[in-house]
């Protein structure tokens, strides 16, 4: 007979046994999984299933975004500088790929905050509510992706080889978003501002990054969007997609790396903090 | 098999009361577990905290049934969650040896706009269930909840009967734990149901040990092996006669005196006689089966008048369970006139249902039907009884003895 399995709790920290806490954190990774494919079909049929206009939704908010980018840039409002790809082009590829890392960065809280009642009552792996959330963004970037090449292709715009590498311009969106989503997320549970705060913070770093605006060529502009260590993503997935040769490769190897070993940073705290947060938690 | 599934040792969690101190002190202990330290420091409670349990220690071996009884705040749910593995002890240690099952929270994971049939692959999901599995067995399923044609729409029709009815049903193809937990799912929906919803229970607890929280003292009489009372945190008592164990959290139970009325009567005692004599007892405990008088001892001082009694046992919920109206040879009630009114009171044999009770005197004018004095709450006395039944009155019949069998004539 196989030796039953014996959980201990003890007031102890699990980093004081960390080999122990390593085997335990992927081995509730794999016993989630199904949980995490069952729960984002749960949420993702419910949401369709409420809006008329189902899954359109997806790309309305990018669309709008350009609309109003294009219209503000050729009525002379706003003056843009000169893009690679013509204006739209540049504006639409840019908010959807922006939209697809802020999906993932938001997952993880909104994942773990919608499911309080769960967490307040029922042991499950946790793991499954964090993969879910990736899911999740995987689905919505699959149709985000698939109407922004149609409207390339609209453009004349053919990506050519660098489609092949474009997979990895979202992976690496999703993984940069979510190790930063993820890290945020204990210290959200317990207090609201920091959700608010991260909405407002993005709000104002899109501006500082290469998605509606071109690169600014010099000054201090320059500066501060070479050293946003968001630009080689977005920049380096666009050009992926519109045939350019990408020309932050290194510097978007580096964030990819840290972001990686953020990622499991930010998943060892998530785990230690559960117990702490379902304490405080009100279900 | 007698191998020991549950041992907890020296268990101790604190709470605090203030929301933002609260919130505060789980920064503060993210901080600490993050840098490798122990939780709940060195066991000092900071401002405004406050120990919800303490010194919690108990084994439960495969078999038995445990059942955890106490007030509202007792620490009951808190000691569960630590069992499962949702908080941290702040003191002490758990081991859990083997799978746990918890009935607890039916209905986990259902969202509202999907359909019955859908939110049923859900909560089986999180209860850990395959879908593979839940394909087996998923017409077992429907048929239990007994939704009929609701199955196929949307939860957020459903009332909530319905969806523990169907939390239930998943819940019920749990293969079975060698830890279950019970808490409180047992009351609800209607009979039909509670009676499947009970044997369910049994099945899964056979080969388990089984920790079952409830305020319902006949669930916890018909399932229990053991019971623990718990009060203010505290393990008050631990016993293997859940009989005892019900009649401790019974004297927890406090009835308190309320006065109302014009004040133109007093009551000055009332006491209660068994065939020992007078029981001088702060709170009685007496015997299911017991012969029991009362003596009252009344003052009327309203003038020219004449005034009528009456007496009521109350339950710990306040409802009157037995009223005695003295009357006289008619029937009718009892004129007393002004002055002391001095009386036993034959109550005959106690067949109330093991629990706590409380006398209230009513002393009313007749003419007038004015409440002249009415107290609650006295002379608090306890039913023991060796189990517990549903009914308010419990009168066992003797097999041989009060039963005559059909067709024969009586004597």
């Amino acid at each position: 007979m196989t030796e039953p399995r014996i959980t201990v709790y003890t007031p102890e920290s699990s980093l004081a046994s960390p080999g122990v806490m390593i085997r335990d954190m992927f081995r509730d990774l794999a016993a989630g999984r199904e949980l995490a494919w069952r729960l984002a079909v749960r949420d993702t049929s419910a949401q369709y299933r409420q809006a008329y206009l189902g899954i359109l939704w997806a790309f309305i908010m990018p669309l709008t975004n350009t609309v109003t980018w294009v219209f503000l840039s050729h009525a002379g409002i706003v003056t843009v500088g000169d893009t690679a790809l013509p204006y739209p082009a540049y504006v639409f590829s840019g908010t959807i790929l922006w939209s697809i890392l802020m999906d993932a960065l938001n997952a993880p809280l909104a994942q773990t905050n919608g499911a309080r009642a769960m967490l307040a009552k029922l042991n499950f792996p946790r793991e499954a509510l964090l993969l879910a959330g990736i899911y999740k963004v995987l689905f919505n970037s699959v149709i985000k992706v698939t109407l922004l090449i149609a409207a390339l292709l609209l453009f004349g715009i053919n990506p050519g080889f660098g489609l092949l590498w474009f997979p990895l311009g979202i992976l690496s969106l999703i993984l940069v978003g979510t190790a930063v989503g993820l890290l945020i997320t204990p210290v959200g549970m317990l207090y609201t501002d920091v959700g608010r705060v991260l909405s407002l913070m993005t709000q104002f770093l899109m501006y500082l990054t290469p998605v509606v605006f071109p690169m600014p060529k010099e000054g201090w502009p320059a500066t501060l969007f070479q050293i946003n260590p968001l630009t080689p993503l977005i920049l380096t997935a666009r050009d992926w997609l519109t045939g350019l040769s990408p020309a932050y490769l290194e510097y978007f190897l580096v964030v990819n790396g840290a972001a990686i070993f953020l990622l499991l940073l930010a998943w060892v705290a998530y785990r230690l903090s559960m117990p702490i947060l379902i304490e405080r938690m009100s279900a | 098999m007698t191998d020991t599934l549950i041992s907890v040792d020296s268990v101790s969690k604190k709470f605090c009361r203030s929301l933002k101190k609260s919130l505060w002190y789980g920064m503060q202990d993210l901080g600490q577990e993050l840098r490798g330290h122990r939780h709940g420091g060195g066991g000092e409670l900071r401002p405004d905290e406050f120990w919800a349990l303490q010194g919690i220690s108990f084994e439960l071996k495969r078999g038995e049934c445990l059942g955890l009884i106490g007030h509202n705040g007792a620490g009951k749910t808190t000691l569960l969650r630590m069992l499962n593995g949702l908080i941290k002890p702040d003191q002490g240690r758990i081991a859990m040896h083997g799978r746990v099952g918890a009935l607890i929270a039916l209905g986990a994971g259902f969202n509202p706009i999907l359909t019955g049939r859908e939110n049923i692959y859900v909560n089986a999901s999180v209860l850990g269930l395959t879908k593979r599995f839940v394909d087996s067995r998923i017409e077992e399923i429907i048929d239990f909840a007994g939704l009929g044609e609701f199955i196929d729409m949307p939860v957020q029709s459903f009332s909530s009967g319905m969806n523990v009815r169907l939390g239930f049903a998943v819940a019920a193809v749990l293969v079975s734990p060698d830890i279950l937990f019970l808490d409180e799912v047992l009351a609800v929906g209607d009979i039909g149901f509670t009676i499947k919803c009970l044997n369910t229970v049994r099945r899964l607890s056979q080969d388990a040990a089984v920790v079952f929280v409830s305020h319902n003292m006949q669930s916890i009489s018909s399932f229990c092996t053991r019971v623990i009372v718990l009060e203010k945190g505290r393990n008050l008592l631990d016993t293997p006669t859940p009989a005892q164990g019900i009649d401790q959290y019974y004297s927890l139970v406090k009835h308190e005196i309320q006065l109302s009325g014009t004040g133109e009567a007093v009551v000055h005692s009332i006491d209660l006689i068994a065939a020992s004599g007078v029981l001088a007892d702060e709170e009685p405990s007496i015997a299911h089966g017991t012969e029991l008088a009362v003596r009252l001892a009344i003052s009327v001082t309203r003038s020219h008048c004449e005034a009528s009694v009456i007496l009521y046992a109350m339950d710990e919920a306040m409802t009157p369970v037995l009223c005695v109206p003295l009357c006289d040879q008619a029937g009718k009630l009892a004129r007393f006139p002004v002055g002391d009114i001095a009386i036993d009171v034959p109550l005959g044999v106690l067949e109330l249902a093991a629990g706590k009770y409380s006398f209230v005197i009513s002393v009313s004018d007749c003419e007038t039907r004015e409440s002249l004095v009415r107290v609650q709450g006295l002379r608090p006395f306890r039913v023991f009884a060796p189990t517990a039944y549903w009914g308010k009155l419990v009168r066992p019949a003797v097999v041989g003895k009060t039963m005559i069998p059909a067709g024969r004539s009586q004597a």
